[in-house]
């Protein structure tokens, strides 16, 4: 899947390049083509047409992002073409509309292309009753377990039967039996009672992540989804399945039984486990997370996200969080009594003998903060280079989810990490007396316990206890990015914030926010404390963000000016 | 007098006829091939240079060929609408999944004229510029199999197919396909789909037209096997004489297969049209009547597909006064002339041309019930209408030869039934399990009622002795 660029952009539309139609006797002016699934141009669809009529046509096989199967069959609709009169031209009626041919038989809004005059009928009795068939049809051995099913309150078969169904079965034989609880990889489980075959699944294994791992076994109404058998359905995108299956049939096991969906508060975020930044959705409850999404943006990740960063989330709640302010000696200083210490050690602190090491897990408003301190005390600065596996479908080697940033606003060396040598050699040497770490465990990336235990000052900031923080002076606990407000410059350039969805641990505090207080009491000068108060200064002062806001990053993200 | 008219039939069941290469020769196999491989272009009346090709398509619209697969589509059309710009490569495929319960047609020519087959083949391949063939048959016929692949070898060996076919330049490669035993893999893009090596599933239309995107997303033509040897016939005696056999709009001939409560099933090959279904089921020269004095009850004409004819059912015929006006006439279903107009006027189809008689011996609700037990067998369960509502069907009818029917059965077989046609379903599979419900129903309600009210009767009544407090 290559990740290409949205619809065609209205202003850019020629005359020829569009087409008239009418959904339920409105006229709609659509474009000719529209980017299939895989980007490329291909006449645009019924389903398309209504869509941008603001018309709802209810479906269950079809998805944008996938290739089209028609099999579901919810989304027939009535339609018309215009009649032609013996000199190929239409024939209109005295008040000058087009004079429909009613076609004898529906068809299905997905697959079917629109031509020009095409009346379309979505709400005719005749497809209100072909809805409410497809709609029994799918009921009968549906084994209607609702109250146990993790689906229910996003499922789209619950939706339609409230909206398009009816109320009583008249299905009196013996329901068709599948299995249940079918352990189809390590991430997966499925209800073959519960699926409805719409293959929304298997194309999506097959034909986005090129993995042809389930298919269909059996026949007929006993059609069953299966993985290849002896074979896992196991690859780094499994869980996008879950959230295209349209019913309960697949659920993650990290997730089944632990949470009813609508308890569920969902902030819209961003993916920190690599430099892609996939969109996402927290759903949390009472400050748990419990569950990550992918949110759809074209520019980025589509509709999906992969299986690694979609659980990389519960270090988040782990207990042994760093929670409180500790300095060497005094235990428990809390924030004020720190960053005074601090602060003062700073400004008397020699141009030149103070060194910083910032992650490039830390947000563009954090890292613009810490570029000022650095260039205020002329410190060296870099940052830690973090690499693995990557795919050509969205994973990138790059698992810093803000690297672009860090390398913008100068705090990473180029190549990132290049400088570490050099302050290793500083403090060996006595020249480097004091230490900055954010996010960062330095000792494995060869500045060891031995040199640490060399510095007059470590100040370190972190999530979670390591070696480095072990040695710190000074230790400010942090908060992950689900725990506060900022913005990360992914690979592609593109800057995307996030707000915040949980609250972080004890005395933990948003880092951009206790920096602004250090970096004021350091320089003397008054730094914005609000992000966007930093964020529009960072966009006013550093080239590469230059006409950038951060209400206009809005919530699929800019580019940063190239 | 009616009477069989044997072309395609002509010579197989002779005595002494056997499927080999020399046989066919001798019975002036390969003749056809080789003239046309010898035409050259040709200017027309209108002051075209018409190919060698192009003028092959001529005859066969010119002879008004319809489909003997099922839909009776015009041979000629399916051939006109083949992309042939695309710059990829044209695909050939014979349909010979013949599945269709009550069809043993096309097996026949299989089994017994195999290079009849071959050269129909090579004549269409040729005429429409396709240079690799595949023959899709039936999973059940590893005989037919066997003896295709012999005839493709000896074909080879002489030059009637492979490489530089007759020392012409041209070549055809001829593969055999064996299906795995499903009847949908007879429906043409299903069968592309399991010829691709996958489930067959019917592909939805649009985009997936055969002629446009259809083996390997490459054109194609889909064909029957007696399809495509009529297609030899017709190049053979020339479109305009072809169509003078049969009926206007009914060309040419048609093999029909017999079978259920007659005397002589078997199969007829008869001018479309020149035959009524009374001729086909009592005259001596094909069914010769009801065995064992029994009476017509109702007539299956064209695969289990169709919608059935109940005894004594009077149709409305369109037909044209000397005058030239169209009136309607009322026949008696026997009286339709057998051919493809006529019996989808009387709200049926000829279909595959396999007519199935019941005699008043059958219970027509265990014929229901088999027939939906077959469909509910076969759906592909790709779409939900037909995957869902064939099942349902053949179990509501199961449970009504099994004592536990009700009287209200024949209307909610109805309703499902009326669920699944009329363009709901990705292919015509959803037609055919939908309309043998819907006619029988229709058309022989009492029954189902008259069932469906003596099990509620009898259920009450064992009920209530049931409920009788044992004598002490
Ligand atoms: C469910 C189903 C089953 C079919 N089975 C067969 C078959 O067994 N043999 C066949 O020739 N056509 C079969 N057909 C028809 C084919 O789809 C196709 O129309 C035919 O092969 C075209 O050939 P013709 O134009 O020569 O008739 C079937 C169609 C459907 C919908
Ligand atoms: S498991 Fe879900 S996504 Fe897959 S076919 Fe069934 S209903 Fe569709
Ligand atoms: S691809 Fe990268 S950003 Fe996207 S979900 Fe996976 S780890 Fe997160
Ligand atoms: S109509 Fe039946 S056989 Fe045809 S595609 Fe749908 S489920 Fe399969
Ligand atoms: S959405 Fe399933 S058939 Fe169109």
């Amino acid at each position: 899947m290559a990740i290409t660029s949205s619809p065609t952009d209205p202003a850019k539309v020629s005359p020829a390049d569009v087409l008239t139609v009418t959904v339920n006797g409105r006229p709609i002016t659509v474009p000719r083509t529209q980017p299939d699934w895989e980007g490329r141009m291909v006449p645009t669809t019924m389903i398309q047409a209504c869509e941008a009529a603001g018309v709802t046509v209810p479906h269950y096989c079809y998805h944008p992002r996938l290739p089209v199967a028609g099999n579901c069959r919810m989304c027939l609709v009535e339609y018309g073409v215009p009649a032609l009169g013996p000199d190929r031209q239409p024939l209109r009626n005295p008040d000058g509309s087009l004079i429909i041919n009613k076609s004898p038989r529906p068809a299905i809004a997905c697959a079917t292309p629109v031509s020009a005059g095409m009346a379309i009928y979505t709400d005719t009795p005749n497809v209100r009753a072909m809805r409410e068939g497809v709609l029994e049809f799918l009921l009968i051995n549906h084994p209607l377990d609702c109250p146990i099913c993790d689906q229910a309150g996003e499922c789209k078969l619950q939706e339609y039967s409230l909206e398009y169904g009816q109320a009583a079965s008249r299905f009196v034989e013996t329901k068709v039996h599948k299995p249940k609880a079918v352990d189809l990889g390590p991430r997966i489980m499925l209800d073959d009672e519960r699926c409805i075959l719409c293959t929304r699944c298997i194309r999506f294994t097959r034909d986005v992540v090129k993995d042809d791992a389930l298919g269909i076994v059996n026949r007929g109404s006993y059609n069953t989804i299966a993985a290849y058998p002896g074979r896992q359905f196991d690859n780094n995108y499994t869980l996008n399945t879950v959230d295209i299956c349209p019913v309960g049939a697949l659920t993650s096991k990290d997730f089944r039984f632990k949470m009813r969906v609508w308890f569920l508060k969902e902030t819209k975020s961003v993916c920190t486990s690599c430099a892609r930044g996939c969109n996402t959705l927290i759903g949390s409850r009472e400050n748990v997370i419990y569950r990550l999404t992918p949110r759809d943006n074209p520019e980025v990740n589509q509709s999906w996200m992969c299986d690694f960063g979609r659980l990389n989330y519960k270090w988040i709640g782990r207990e042994d969080r760093l929670r409180e302010v500790r300095a060497r000696g005094s235990g428990n200083t809390g924030w004020t009594g720190a960053l005074g210490e601090i602060a003062r050690r700073l400004r008397a602190a020699p141009q030149g003998c103070v060194a910083l090491i910032a992650s490039a897990r830390l947000t563009n408003e954090e890292l613009y903060l810490l570029g000022l301190l650095a260039r205020h005390l002329g410190a060296m600065t870099d940052s830690i280079p973090r690499t693995g596996d990557f795919d050509h479908i969205l994973v990138q080697a790059d698992k810093n989810p803000n690297s672009a940033g860090a390398r913008l606003l100068g705090l990473a060396a180029e190549p990132m990490g290049s400088r570490l040598p050099a302050i290793a050699d500083g403090i060996r040497a006595g020249a480097i007396r004091t230490l900055l770490v954010f996010g960062e465990d330095v000792t494995s990336r060869g500045v060891n316990a031995d040199l640490l235990a060399r510095l007059e000052t470590l100040v370190v900031s972190d999530v979670l206890p390591n070696p480095t923080t072990a040695a710190a002076h000074f230790l400010l606990p942090g908060c992950a990015a689900a725990e506060k407000r900022g913005s990360f410059t992914n690979f592609q350039g593109r800057v995307q914030r996030f707000p915040k969805a949980v609250e972080p641990p004890g005395d933990a505090r948003p880092e951009a926010e206790f920096l602004a207080d250090l970096v004021t009491a350091v320089t003397g000068q008054k730094w914005p404390t609000s992000i966007e108060g930093l964020f529009n200064h960072m966009a006013s002062s550093v080239p590469a963000f230059a006409g950038l806001t951060w209400a206009a990053l809005g919530d699929l993200g800019r580019s940063v000016a190239t | 007098m009616p009477a069989e008219y044997r072309l395609i039939l002509k010579h197989l069941d002779e005595p002494g006829y056997e499927p080999t290469l020399a046989c066919y020769l001798r019975h002036g196999g390969y003749s056809v091939l080789r003239r046309i491989l010898a035409l050259e272009p040709k200017v027309s009346p209108e002051g075209k240079t018409l190919s060698p090709q192009e003028q092959l398509r001529q005859e066969v619209s010119l002879s008004g060929l319809r489909g003997r697969g099922g839909a009776g589509f015009s041979t000629g059309i399916k051939w006109s609408l083949v992309d042939r710009k695309s710059g990829k490569p044209i695909y050939l495929i014979c349909n010979a999944d013949e599945s269709e319960p009550g069809t043993f047609k096309d097996r026949q020519i299989i089994h017994k004229d195999p290079h009849q087959l071959l050269e129909g083949m090579v004549v269409s391949a040729y005429a429409n510029d396709v240079h690799l063939a595949y023959i899709y048959i039936r999973g059940e016929f590893p005989q037919g199999a066997k003896v295709l692949n012999q005839a493709i070898s000896e074909a080879k060996a002489a030059g009637y197919l492979g490489k530089n076919i007759l020392g012409s330049g041209y070549d055809l490669e001829i593969y055999v396909h064996r299906g795995a035993g499903a009847y949908i893999c007879g429906e043409e893009t299903g069968l592309i789909e399991s010829l691709e090596g996958k489930r067959p599933y019917p592909r939805i239309k649009p985009p997936y037209f055969p002629a446009v995107l259809g083996l390997y997303q490459c054109p194609t033509i889909v064909n029957n096997v007696e399809t495509l040897c009529a297609v030899k016939h017709v190049i053979e005696m020339g479109g305009a004489e072809y169509a003078k056999l049969g009926t206007p709009n009914n060309t040419g001939t048609r093999i029909v297969s017999l079978s259920g409560c007659v005397w002589r099933p078997g199969y007829y090959e008869i001018e479309v049209g020149k035959a009524t279904l009374r001729d086909l089921i009592f005259d001596p020269a094909f069914g010769g009547g009801l065995r064992d004095g029994r009476k017509l009850k109702a007539i299956i004409p064209g695969g289990v597909s169709a919608k059935v004819f109940k005894a004594g059912e009077k149709v409305k015929l369109k037909a044209r006064n000397a005058d030239g006006r169209e009136v309607e006439q009322e026949v008696d279903v026997l009286d339709l002339p057998y051919d493809f107009t006529s019996l989808i006027a009387a709200g049926s189809m000829s279909g595959s041309s396999a007519i199935i008689v019941l005699d008043d011996s059958v219970d027509i609700v265990e014929a229901l019930a088999n027939i939906s037990e077959f469909f509910a067998h076969e759906s592909c369960g790709q779409c939900t209408p037909c995957r869902e509502g064939s099942l349902w069907m053949a179990k509501a009818l199961h449970r009504m030869t099994h004592g536990e029917g009700r009287a209200m059965d024949a209307d909610y077989l109805a309703r499902i039934a009326d669920n699944i046609p009329g363009g709901r379903t990705i292919c015509a599979f959803g037609e055919a399990c939908s309309w043998p419900v819907q006619s029988f129903v229709a058309k022989f309600k009492e029954e189902f009622v008259a069932k469906g009210k003596a099990d509620e009767e009898r259920r009450s009544a064992s009920r209530q002795a049931a409920d009788v407090p044992s004598a002490p």
